[in-house]
């Protein structure tokens, strides 16, 4: 596969190093000379020196047969211009951004990014898995899909508590995919009535989140 | 008209000044606060703080209402990034996006901006002048 990585920062220079140790063809662009010479000097011919957002720098390094662009760059602003001149300029089939604002995932995508990846939120969600009961964790997005899939816990006021699955009106598009009863696994079906204290993993449209949040948490 | 300035640099204090001045309501975003001083002593428009690219700050500064966005901050990518939510996500009617490198701004034209190229236009200017009355092009 040939990846072209823009941005030599740690992200940049850590990813490059990984994807040429698993044998694929890599190229990194920098901007910045003295960081330039420092990733010539440890990775080789590989670094570029150049703009990432520039048409001339993605045109000499045959960004046209790229299998995959990655804007590793600290600004998310160039990340999406990197990502939108790969796309429409260059037809890479697939662009990767790296992003700072988790707002802008959405954003990005409306612009024709869909894949982002965010520290922050990479973050928040373990910060969320650190903490006790009443959280609703993310465990993964399906962006194409527009699902997330959570963990969260049955409160004592929480309105499911005590209440058979099929009788428990949740909002239409989510589903019970798994409970977790004192660690032990149960598949659900409209029978099983949930108990406080219980660990429930749910696939949940965006849309329906907040709803779903609410209905566990037992208080809007 | 209700319009967004983003950038206040020479050009977008400049330009939020001027049609301050002719009764549109206006209002400048810069992420540096002393970056206002260079606001008309008579300014009576708005002035918020902030990156012109974080959809609260935008949404802070009125784009929701506003009719018409000019981006003039010193960064093409900022201000390429930041038209693009202004037309996409808050259907502002009208978007004006300064673009310094020909390249991009060819490419986002392209796209479908409305831009505006002091490099090429400055450049043009010029030549013009260098070349008036020297008889051929």
């Amino acid at each position: 596969m040939y990846v072209v990585v823009v941005g030599g920062g740690k992200v940049g220079y850590y990813l490059t190093k990984t994807l040429i140790g698993e044998g694929h063809e890599v190229l990194l662009i920098e901007k910045d000379k003295k960081k330039c010479e420092a990733l010539v000097h440890s990775l080789g011919s590989v670094v570029v020196r150049g703009d990432g957002c520039e048409a001339s720098t993605l045109t000499e390094v045959g960004t046209g047969r790229a299998d995959v662009v990655v804007a590793v760059t600290g600004d998310d602003e160039d990340n999406l211009i990197v990502c939108q001149m790969a796309k429409k300029r260059f037809n890479v089939p697939r662009a990767i951004a790296r992003i700072n604002n988790p707002k802008n995932e959405r954003i990005f995508k409306i612009l024709g990014i869909d894949v982002t990846i965010s520290s922050t939120d990479i973050i928040m969600s373990q910060i969320e898995q650190e903490l006790p009961a009443h959280s609703f964790t993310h465990l993964l997005t399906l962006r194409g899909a527009g699902l997330e899939i959570v963990e969260t816990q049955v409160t004592p006021e929480s309105r499911l508590a005590g209440r058979a699955l099929r009788d428990s009106a949740l909002p239409g598009e989510c589903a019970i995919s798994l409970v977790l009863r004192d660690g032990k696994p149960i598949i659900p079906t409209g029978n099983l009535i949930l108990e406080s204290g219980d660990l429930v993993i749910a696939v949940t449209s965006r849309g329906s989140e907040d709803e779903l949040q609410s209905l566990f948490r037992g208080k809007v | 008209m209700n319009i967004i300035v983003l950038g206040c640099g020479r050009v977008g204090a400049a330009l939020a000044t001027m049609l301050d001045a002719e009764g549109h309501s206006v209002t400048v975003i810069d992420q540096n606060s002393d970056a206002f001083r260079r606001l008309g002593a008579g300014y009576k428009g708005n002035m918020v703080l902030g990156t012109g690219i974080d959809e609260d700050v935008l949404r802070s500064a009125g784009i929701e209402k506003a009719d018409a966005f000019a981006a003039v901050t010193n960064g093409d990518n900022t201000n390429i990034m930041a038209s693009q939510i202004a037309s996409t996500i808050f259907h502002v009617p009208r978007v004006v996006t300064r673009i310094y490198d020909p390249i991009r701004e060819e490419t986002y034209r392209t796209l479908g901006l409305d831009t505006i190229c002091p490099t090429s236009v400055g450049a043009r200017l010029f030549r013009e002048r260098l070349l008036a009355g020297a008889g051929g092009s």
